[in-house]
């Protein structure tokens, strides 16, 4: 037994360096990449700021100009409490500086011009899916908004959660990087929607339950559960909680927050009805016509009322 | 002594069951308020829809629900109703309480100010929207997600 110790020892230490190795950031691809370059449209840029929802996690707290992208919202988890950092066209403590591939490293693969993995707070794992000219078009977008001065401090998170390599394993396990191809089988409007719900939108990530690591419990996509932040609940958009509504109501509560019982929604969908009422009409009733779509899905059960 | 030490605790488990059947029903009071300007918003949301006919008098009869609601509201926040008989007001409300009461005290400013000019149907659809936008930017900071 004394014999194969040492060598165990070796194995173990081997293991760890191969599995460090294997969850190292990945940026994207050359050909996964290819159109980052082109020039990028302002105005389509703008939708994909809107429909991505950059400013309700972005925009500095506080004040209510939505062009102002300082960061600093603190956002309270099970994990610690995540500081949204700034993204203004700030060249020191924004994201001045980025190229359109560093933008699309971070949106897409989580990885920080430096090389480094970013804790999934950012929703990536849904803006895996864009488009890389979305992508493109978006930073032309970003470009426009004006310098924000002041760095976000630090996130304060419990550990292990705060080794930032650690992510790497968690990509591993839930991070999907297929990106989202037009179903034939559906309308043009359907896959739009899709698109804009799951690769821009990122309801999803709200509105699905979650398990112990933080990943989205896959079965229950879009079926609600607890909110991240503590306090309420988010509804069930399948159609076990959409049953009742039609297309028109979907895309009215998108356009005004109110759903058909009158009843005005509260806390970030507030500030998503914010987002979507920017967008074209088309395009909320694509969303809509893809949420309607879903089949029902049991969600996890609600607590008992205190 | 015993004696008196039991006296005392059943007065304080029945004064502070007393004190939390109060604050209930505080909570109870303003979600009932609340789901009443839900109601008073369905038959002029069906109308800006196209859904109903156009009613003055209905029209009217929201907007003054609208104010009197507005009146009401902010005395139905008092300490020690943060929690309790399951209500979505977020902490916010008490630790923000100024701009909390200023965004209800807008609120019913514009629909009073709308009961003076909605006159007919093309008054209604011009002002009637922004008089409930304040439902949205209220609930956007003081409101949990759907309990």
């Amino acid at each position: 037994m004394r014999r194969f110790f040492p060598d165990l020892f070796l194995l173990l230490i081997a293991g760890l360096v191969a599995v460090w190795w294997a969850t190292r950031p990945a940026t994207l691809t050359t050909t996964e990449a290819v159109g980052i370059d082109y020039a990028g449209d302002i105005s389509k840029g703008g939708v994909v700021f809107n429909a991505g929802g950059c400013v309700s996690c972005h925009m500095t707290p506080g004040q209510t100009d939505r062009n102002k992208l300082g960061g600093g919202l603190a956002l309270k988890t099970d994990f610690g409490t995540f500081i949204v950092p700034n993204i203004s066209s700030h060249k020191t403590d924004g994201i001045g500086a980025w190229s359109a591939l560093d933008l699309a490293n971070a949106m897409q693969r989580g990885v920080s011009p430096k090389g480094e993995h970013y804790f999934p707070a950012f929703p990536y794992t849904s803006y895996a899916h864009a488009n890389i000219e979305d992508i493109r078009d978006l930073m032309a977008y970003l470009r426009t908004l004006p310098a924000v001065e002041g760095k976000a401090s630090g996130h304060d998170l419990k550990f292990p959660f705060s080794i930032r390599h650690f992510v790497g394993v968690w990509k591993a396990i839930f991070l999907n990087t297929a990106p989202i191809v037009d179903d034939p089988l559906h309308t043009q409007e359907w896959n739009r929607g899709r698109y804009l719900a799951d690769a821009l939108g990122h309801c999803a990530e709200c509105h699905s339950p979650r398990n112990a690591l933080g990943g989205i419990v896959q079965a229950q996509r879009y079926a609600g559960g607890p909110d991240p932040e503590g306090r309420g609940w988010v509804p069930n958009i399948t159609a076990k909680g959409l049953g009742t509504w039609s297309k028109a109501d979907v895309s009215e509560l998108l356009a005004t927050g109110f759903t058909p019982d009158f009843d005005s929604v509260g806390s970030s969908m507030a500030s998503v009805v914010k987002n979507m009422e920017a967008l074209p009409k088309s395009d909320r009733e694509a969303i809509a016509e893809y949420l309607k779509s879903l089949p029902a899905v049991d969600g996890p059960p609600k607590p008992v009322k205190k | 002594m015993i004696r008196g030490m039991f006296v005392a605790a059943t007065l304080v488990v029945g004064l502070s069951s007393v004190a939390a059947l109060a604050q209930n029903a505080t909570i109870a009071e303003r979600q009932q308020l609340m789901k009443g300007l839900s109601q008073a918003g369905r038959a002029p949301g069906a109308m800006l829809k196209g859904e109903q006919a156009f009613d003055l008098a209905a029209v009217q009869a929201s907007l003054k629900t609208f104010a009197e609601t507005a009146k009401k509201a902010p005395g139905l926040f008092p300490p020690g109703t943060e929690t309790g008989n399951d209500t979505a007001a977020l902490p916010k409300v008490w630790s923000d309480k100024a701009d909390f009461d200023a965004k209800l005290a807008k609120f019913g400013a514009d629909a009073e100010a709308a009961q003076a000019s909605i006159k007919d149907e093309a008054s209604f659809k011009a002002n009637f929207t922004g008089v409930v936008r304040a439902c949205g930017s209220c609930h956007e900071t003081y409101r949990a997600k759907k309990n």
